[in-house]
């Protein structure tokens, strides 16, 4: 099995509500200090044994670039990693 | 016999994703408009002989990925798509204008609220553009109040969208009071042909006194039927 994780990142000057609830709750956690939140999307494809590498890459990048991530608002990057883990844990 | 009347009515499709909710609000205000409300499918490609297309709002295929993200892929909007891009009027309400973003046939995106919250209560806008298939019977300039209900409604564009979108008189609507944080305001656009309009604000919840805040929306069917009867589309 091959993983390929995609991250997605709201671009740095689109403004992200969800980080700056998040920023604005840290002084009730007594977190000082912390000066940008920013919150995106991480995404696991995990293609079937047998799927050649340059295939795995090239459709993940399909994918990430046609709806996991709206070009307009959004930036991606996607990585292989290992996959012996089952999705999930940590 | 009046000539109006020998004239076939016009067809007006009203597209349901999973998920659309306002698409019977839609079909009931074509119809008030006496026009015929044409119940459209997303999973088929038939337009059904539609002189028009409105895709509703609602949460199409849940929005679980991103507003109007999945929607896009459906069979209808390959069809929906073609057909704009013949001149056909394509209008997007709310969920429908995230749906022509992300297909785009609109420029732009809808993000989350600037303010995180969902917000309902009727926006009082001004009818920037009269120059599209949905808004010609409007007075430039005029004030008009239509509801808004959405968490995903602040327009996002990069500078030179925005720049190229005033330039060319491609702002349709302008929200007076800004429920969202949208970019210059903006509450609706068009495509450069001004066939295509996406607009958050519901323009089906305003065609009744008794259940809106005004009649406002009726100028959006009033429009397309005068674009439609005229000849102007294919």
């Amino acid at each position: 099995m091959a993983r390929v994780v995609v991250d997605v990142m709201l671009k740095p000057d689109i403004l992200d509500p969800q980080g700056e609830a998040v920023k604005g709750a840290l002084p009730n956690l007594g977190v000082e200090g912390v000066e940008r939140v920013r919150i995106g999307k991480r995404i696991e494809l995990d293609f079937a044994e047998g799927v050649d590498a340059a295939s795995v890459e090239e459709q993940a990048r399909k994918v990430a670039d046609a709806l996991l991530a709206n070009p307009v608002i959004e930036d991606f990057t996607i990585a292989s990693v290992e996959a012996d883990a089952p999705a999930g844990a940590s | 016999m009046a000539s109006n009347s020998a004239e076939p009515r016009v067809r007006i499709g009203i597209v349901t994703f999973p998920g659309s909710l306002d698409d019977r609000d839609a079909a009931r205000a074509v119809a008030r408009a006496g026009a015929v409300p044409v119940r459209l499918w997303h999973d088929e490609g038939a337009l059904r002989g539609v002189q028009a297309v409105w895709l509703p709002g609602g949460f199409s295929y849940g929005d679980y990925l991103r507003s109007g993200a999945i929607a896009r892929f459906s069979h209808v909007m390959d069809s929906v798509a073609d057909a704009a891009r013949g001149g056909m009027p394509v209008i997007g309400v709310c969920n429908g204008f995230q749906v022509l973003c992300e297909s785009g046939l609109l420029p732009g995106a809808l993000t989350q609220n600037a303010h995180m919250r969902y917000r309902n209560r009727p926006a009082p806008l001004r009818v920037e553009s009269t120059n599209t298939a949905w808004t010609s019977a409007y007075r430039q300039g005029a004030q008009i109040v239509i509801p808004a209900k959405h968490k995903d409604g602040r327009f996002q564009a990069d500078a030179s969208t925005l720049e190229m979108l005033e330039d060319q008189n491609r702002v349709v609507l302008r929200y007076l009071d800004n429920p969202n944080g949208s970019v210059h305001d903006i509450a609706g656009i068009t495509n450069a042909e001004g066939n295509v309009v996406g607009m958050m604000p519901h323009p089906e919840h305003a065609i009744d006194q008794l259940t809106g805040p005004s009649t406002d929306g009726r100028g959006i069917l009033a429009s397309v039927l005068s674009h439609v009867h005229s000849g102007a589309t294919a």
